[in-house]
């Protein structure tokens, strides 16, 4: 009775495997079923748990987005667009290298090779925190030009944006510590690798659309 | 779907000690519990700033006791009305039926162990829980609670302490205190969901759940989507408060004299955001109650639902439609008619899937061997005071009508039977029928029967008059009509409600007394009570830590297989195989 070959059973694995569909395969610990204690969720829902958890972060910052984009868009408008320090794009450039370097760690998990598993999640961990620290210049150079927080709406915006997504990059970042250290009691490697790359990879897609909509439609 | 292995027992022991029993406990249903407890305090204290209310706007001279000057200002009134609003709405509404039943039976109705991220789970009550302390903590700074609504509207919320008591610390107060509350919400929406999606028991099929189950999960969604949004919200008003943006303020604002040193931003913005978070809230507050209700009517028919598959369709169209109608709060914000008419119309179609609700519960009914029982009369009143609160939407639902009767009482009237009341008879309807399941005794149906009888027609009596007195012109929010010429031939109705209120209020006393001494004293449940269907009543009452006492329930069929013809019994639990229901045919 249990076999899944109703419609509402397809239904369910394709959400379950939906979060790891950038990867393709699943890696051991992910998609695998099983409960390790009989209270425990399965490993797939922790993927499920992340999707959903993303879908919140995206509503999150979408409300800012379309406050910008509404607040911008009044006539008679005090906005005076910012020129965003040209250090976002080496900034920018970072982030998305640890994209690669996380796909490249979980690659190398899948593949068994723990050395360079650990290799590559550090210089991701690294990476991001040169990415935090470039904003943190960023905000230095604004702040040196004499560009505060409430020194025009659009100004408003970008410190709101990027503080947004530094704290939720420091998060992903707290995650990569925490998965390449120890191991979760109720989280497999194979899933907490699996949740913590979607949670990054998702972060460095938000923040490009971040800086694109600071660049573009300022 | 993998089985759960059954042979790990230590899982079946609770943990030691109370602290981690029954305090920081990470059971689902110890956190339903705790965020069923938070809801009847926060109602308790809701209901008491309601009553001061009604006792000053027929009163508006009289000398109250613990009130320092002794006599209500108004801006104490408005303090009373944001905070009736916002601990009703997010401590009671959002909390009890979600929150507190949500977590207790979404796991035993889908025939899991435990929620899927149980610490998560606790965390998200704790959040709550701080949450509400903040949001009460806001009466007793200096200034008092803060006077901008429920709603927050800028530039009021948004200007400090210069635009009125309450205005400073408090509000601020306010603002975190939801704020925590979005972010305890989120983690606990993503638990539902999650669990839902992925802790089903074999063959819990989508297509068996239910419909409780399927409210909670769509209202989980909507949470997800709504609560983010209000977080976002949250953070611009809390800058435009402390750190001297604009985001929410226009240019050229002055207060007492004072231009505020703001320029260029827009109420109107805050509006948008607020109420695309707050229509949605509307049906995070009654779904759950939907689902309890058709799941009470059909029990208590012992008929199953009629039009299953049509209640899912409609419970997701509801939640569905309800986040593309928010701008029907705003039709005097000045919007373009042509948004407004968009607005209206998506407005009423909300009234298709509404209709379909409330004909099948009627077809639910339709001759059935109806038994009443307290949870079946709150569920029936629920459906009456739905279909009453929702005739009087349709009068909303449209501009031009709305112009005329927005800020008056007849909005009050309209939200209030709809979301206040038919979403409280819900949880009345939950406690009476699950209470033998939660605390393996019955409560008594004698002194629950009162209590229904009075509250129905209580409810009618306070909101029905105001929908007279709004028509009238009786403004909303006002503490004082003392010297309104127009509405002085309407003072009796008034006075009418405020006595109505006062002994509705009273007769809750009733229900307070029922709970607990039902707890010590009521008839011992048995495991299943009401003869019903659903995984809850095939384990004990109250369920073993682990709900299903190591075994795991497997699912053979629908949710409401009720007189189902050639069965030894008018009802067949989810969990009986196909072969034991029919006898040798």
């Amino acid at each position: 009775m249990a076999s899944s070959t109703t419609a509402d059973g397809i239904e369910i694995e394709k959400l379950g495997d939906g979060g790891d569909g950038s990867s393709g395969h699943g890696d051991g610990g992910v998609g695998g079923g099983g409960f390790g204690r009989s209270d425990a969720a399965p490993q797939r829902a922790y993927v499920t748990g992340m999707t959903i958890a993303l879908g919140g972060v995206l509503m999150f910052f979408m409300a800012l987005v379309s406050a910008y984009i509404v607040r911008k868009g009044f006539p008679n408008s005090d906005w005076r667009g910012l020129d965003v320090p040209w250090i976002l794009w080496l900034n920018t450039t970072i982030l998305i290298a640890s994209s690669f370097t996380v796909a490249r760690s979980r690659n190398r998990y899948v593949a068994g090779d723990k050395e360079g598993f650990r290799h590559w999640w550090a210089v991701t961990a690294i990476l991001g925190c040169f990415f935090l620290v470039g904003q943190l210049i960023a905000w230095r150079e604004l702040a040196a030009a004499g560009v505060y927080l409430a020194s025009n709406p659009s100004s408003s915006f970008f410190y709101v944006f990027t503080a947004a997504h530094g704290l939720h990059l420091l998060g992903g970042i707290a995650a990569l510590g925490f998965v390449g250290v120890r191991a979760s009691r109720h989280l497999t490697r194979g899933t907490a690798i699996e949740v913590a790359s979607m949670y990054w990879h998702f972060m460095d897609g938000l923040w490009v659309f971040l800086f694109m909509l600071l660049v573009l439609g300022k | 779907m993998s089985v759960i292995p059954s042979s790990s027992q230590s899982v079946s022991e609770a943990p030691k000690g109370i602290v981690r029993r029954y305090i920081f406990s990470t059971n689902h249903k110890v956190v339903g519990v705790q965020y069923f407890l938070l809801a009847l305090i926060a109602v308790a204290i809701g209901i008491v700033l309601s009553l001061l209310m009604r006792f000053h706007v027929v009163w508006p001279g009289a000398h109250i006791p613990f009130l320092s000057g002794g006599i209500m200002t108004p801006e104490q009134y408005l303090a009373l009305v944001t905070m009736h609003g916002t601990i009703m709405v997010f401590f009671v509404l959002t909390t009890a039926p979600q929150a507190g039943f949500g977590n207790y039976f979404l796991p035993l109705q889908i025939g899991a162990p435990e929620m899927a991220f149980p610490r998560l789970n606790m965390l998200s009550f704790w959040g709550t829980l701080v949450a509400f302390v903040v949001m009460l903590a806001a009466f007793l700074v200096p200034g008092g609670g803060p006077i901008s609504g429920w709603t927050a509207y800028p530039p009021l919320s948004a200007l400090g302490s210069i635009s009125g008591p309450g205005e400073g610390l408090g509000q601020t107060m306010w603002i975190i205190s939801i704020a925590i509350f979005c972010v305890a919400s989120l983690l606990g929406a993503v638990t539902f969901i999650a669990t839902t999606i992925d802790m089903r028991a074999p063959g819990m099929k989508l297509m068996r759940l239910p419909l409780t189950v399927w409210s909670w999960f769509v209202t989980a969604i909507l949470i997800l989507m709504a609560f983010s949004v209000l977080l976002a919200a949250g953070v611009l008003l809390l800058l435009d408060r402390s750190a001297g943006t604009s985001f929410f303020i226009p240019a050229g604002v002055v207060v007492n004299s004072q231009l505020q040193n703001h320029s260029g931003g827009s109420p109107l913005l805050w509006q948008h955001l607020f109420w695309f978070f707050g229509h949605p809230e509307v049906y995070i507050a009654i779904l759950p109650g939907m689902g309890v209700v058709s799941h009470v009517l059909s029990n208590f028919s012992r008929k199953p639902v009629f039009g299953y598959r049509v209640m899912v369709f409609a419970t997701c169209a509801i939640g569905f439609l309800g986040f593309t109608v928010w701008g029907h709060h705003m039709f005097i914000s000045g919007m373009s008619p042509y948004s407004g008419f968009a607005f209206s119309l998506l407005t009423l179609a909300i009234g298709v899937p509404s209709a379909i609700k409330t004909f099948n519960w009627l077809g639910t009914i339709w001759g059935g061997k109806i038994q009443f029982t307290t949870a079946m009369l709150f569920a029936l009143g629920f459906v009456s005071l739905f279909v009453t609160g929702g005739l009087s939407g349709l009068f909303l639902a449209q501009p031009a009508l709305d112009m005329v009767l927005h800020a008056t009482y007849y909005v009050v009237a309209h939200f209030h039977i709809i979301m206040a009341m038919a979403a409280i008879f819900g949880i009345f309807s939950a406690t009476y029928f699950w209470f033998p399941k939660m605390f393996g005794r019955m409560l008594n149906e004698r002194m629950g029967k009162l209590h229904f009888w009075v509250t129905f027609a209580g409810a009618y009596c306070i909101f029905m008059p105001m929908h007279f007195l709004g028509i009238e012109g009786a403004p909303r929010r006002y503490a004082d009509f003392t010297g309104v010429n127009y509405l002085e031939p309407l003072a009796p109705l008034n006075h009418f409600v405020t006595i109505a209120a006062f002994v509705t209020g009273a007769a809750q006393l009733i229900f307070i007394f029922n709970f607990f001494w039902s707890l010590k004293y009521g008839r011992r449940a048995s495991r299943n009570p009401w003869n019903s269907t659903t995984l809850e009543w095939t384990t004990d009452s109250p369920p073993p830590p682990d709900n299903f006492g190591g075994r795991s329930p497997e699912v053979y069929r629908g949710a409401y297989e009720f007189s189902v013809p050639g069965a030894p019994e008018d009802f067949i639990p989810q969990n009986l195989p196909p072969v034991k229901a029919v006898p040798a045919s």
